[in-house]
């Protein structure tokens, strides 16, 4: 389908479909996301893009199609959940930061407990990605110490810990307020800068403009449009010209 | 017959009082560590399990606690098996007490937000570990305040041990009453000292729930 011939894709969806009892929430999705990428998936509520990004991660089982990721077979029931969840990172809309734990312990905790990391060396690359996201001095601090957006640059760091191959995105910045999803989509900026490949799904049209190599937008759960940023500005399918005329398009 | 309430009589009503403790104990204990398992059983990945454990549940709750003790007295000896007062009533609170913790503390560790194990899932920890590095430890947070107010329930409940002879605190009252005959000064004794066994746990569960309550909306997600 849309898929580009380079290389192996690291993520990739063909003819995905799932329902959640009567309702089709994906109807045929297919999309690739190339090493290095950043693809973004827009659109309504209910169209299916945190669904589909959900499924990458298998937080979602799929009813048919094929997902690769990495080299798993996401789509199989056999497929290894610790091996896949270790490539992908995953950052939700609420954050989901461990309470009783603090910072630190949150970010040392699956490199220790999953690679089996020692704790110096996992206090290190504690200091390190907290350093990536602006938060050092936050190290010892619990959660509700913070704010929602240090809150959610201390969830990246936590994911970035596990080093993994492609991180997702699931409307992280959809609880802040603008001036912390600032702040917030400053740090995903500057991960894709250094060549993380990301799948996100956004609500922020301008922020999704200037950092994605390619939209994804969705439809009624299917691909509707796809292409690079700037199908935001001059889209082809009505559908499109009508979201982004919704007045999503930020400058 | 006769004579007057004296030292003796209120040496052995405490010593009542102490089994009354010491039974409370080991069915905290003992219905502690089948409740866990019970907690964990009924939110398994087997159905089986979840299915077996759940009917555990059901069964014990709708018996009262006084047939379940007649069942392990008179119920065991009646088939061969002589069991003492102290093992009957340690065993049958056990199991009572293990069907109620069970069910408290399934709730607790069910009442941690989903995204919280989605969050340790994804971060590729294994079903146990999620369990006891990112869950547990929030559940008992959210468990402690109603488990303190459920021991006042576990320490009134001992007092049905006396049916099958075990001398705690309420059946010493009525061996000390047999001689006295004096019920009103005796029962209220004994009634006063159950409440000043239960009160100040009472209290403390409800100062427990109170500082919870401050905490609460930190441990909710966003």
């Amino acid at each position: 389908m849309q898929q580009n011939s380079s290389s192996e894709p690291i993520v990739s969806l063909r003819n995905v479909r799932k329902s959640f009892g009567p309702l089709v929430v994906l109807d045929g999705v297919s999309f690739a996301v190339e090493r290095g990428e950043v693809l973004a998936l827009i659109g309504r509520s209910g169209s299916g893009k945190s669904t589909a990004l959900r499924c990458i991660d298998r937080f979602e089982k799929v009813d048919d199609g094929e997902i690769v990721v990495c080299g798993h077979r996401v789509d199989r029931p056999d497929v290894d959940l610790r091996a896949l969840r270790q490539d992908v990172g995953i950052v939700f809309q609420s954050y989901n930061l461990f309470p009783h734990l603090t910072i630190e312990q949150n970010i040392t905790l699956a490199p220790c407990a999953v690679k089996g990391m020692a704790t110096a060396e996992a206090k290190d690359l504690a200091r390190k990605v907290l350093v990536q996201v602006g938060l050092e001095e936050k190290l010892h601090a619990y959660p509700e110490q913070l704010s929602g957006g240090q809150q959610q640059r201390a969830a990246i760091a936590r994911s970035l810990a596990m080093q993994p191959k492609v991180m997702l995105f699931d409307e992280v910045t959809s609880a802040l307020d603008p001036e912390l999803t600032a702040e917030v989509l400053k740090v995903i900026e500057q991960l894709a800068a250094d060549g993380m490949t990301m799948v996100m799904v956004t609500h922020e049209m301008g922020f999704a403009k200037g950092i994605a190599d390619r939209i994804v937008f969705m439809h009624r759960g299917k691909v509707h449009e796809t292409g690079p940023a700037s199908i935001l500005t001059s889209p082809t399918t009505p559908e499109l010209t009508q979201f982004v005329g919704t007045g999503n398009l930020k400058s | 017959m006769g004579g007057h309430l004296n030292i003796n009589h209120l040496m052995f009503l405490g010593q009542g009082a102490l089994w009354t403790i010491g039974l409370s104990v080991i069915a905290l204990i003992g219905g502690g560590i089948v409740g866990f398992v019970i907690a964990l059983a009924r939110i398994s990945p087997l159905k089986s399990v979840r299915l077996a454990s759940a009917v555990y549940v059901q069964l014990i709750q709708g018996t009262p606690l006084l047939v379940i003790l007649f069942l392990g007295y008179f119920g065991l000896a009646a088939i061969g098996l002589k069991v003492s007062p102290l093992t009957a009533a340690s065993a049958s609170l056990t199991l009572y007490v293990a069907a109620y913790l069970g069910e408290i503390w399934r709730g607790c560790i069910q009442s941690v937000p989903k995204p919280q194990w989605e969050a340790a899932e994804g971060l590729a920890l294994t079903r146990t570990q999620r369990m006891i590095k990112v869950i547990l430890p929030q559940a008992i947070r959210i468990a402690t305040p109603p488990t303190v107010g459920f021991m006042v329930q576990i320490i009134k409940n001992t007092s049905l041990a006396s049916v099958v002879g075990f001398v705690e605190l309420m059946r010493s009252g009525q061996i000390v009453n047999n001689s006295l005959f004096e019920p009103f000064a005796i029962y209220a004794i004994i009634a006063v000292t159950y409440f000043a066994m239960c009160y100040p746990l009472s209290l403390f569960s409800q100062r427990l729930e109170r500082r919870m309550g401050r905490g609460r909306s930190n441990l909710a997600p966003a």
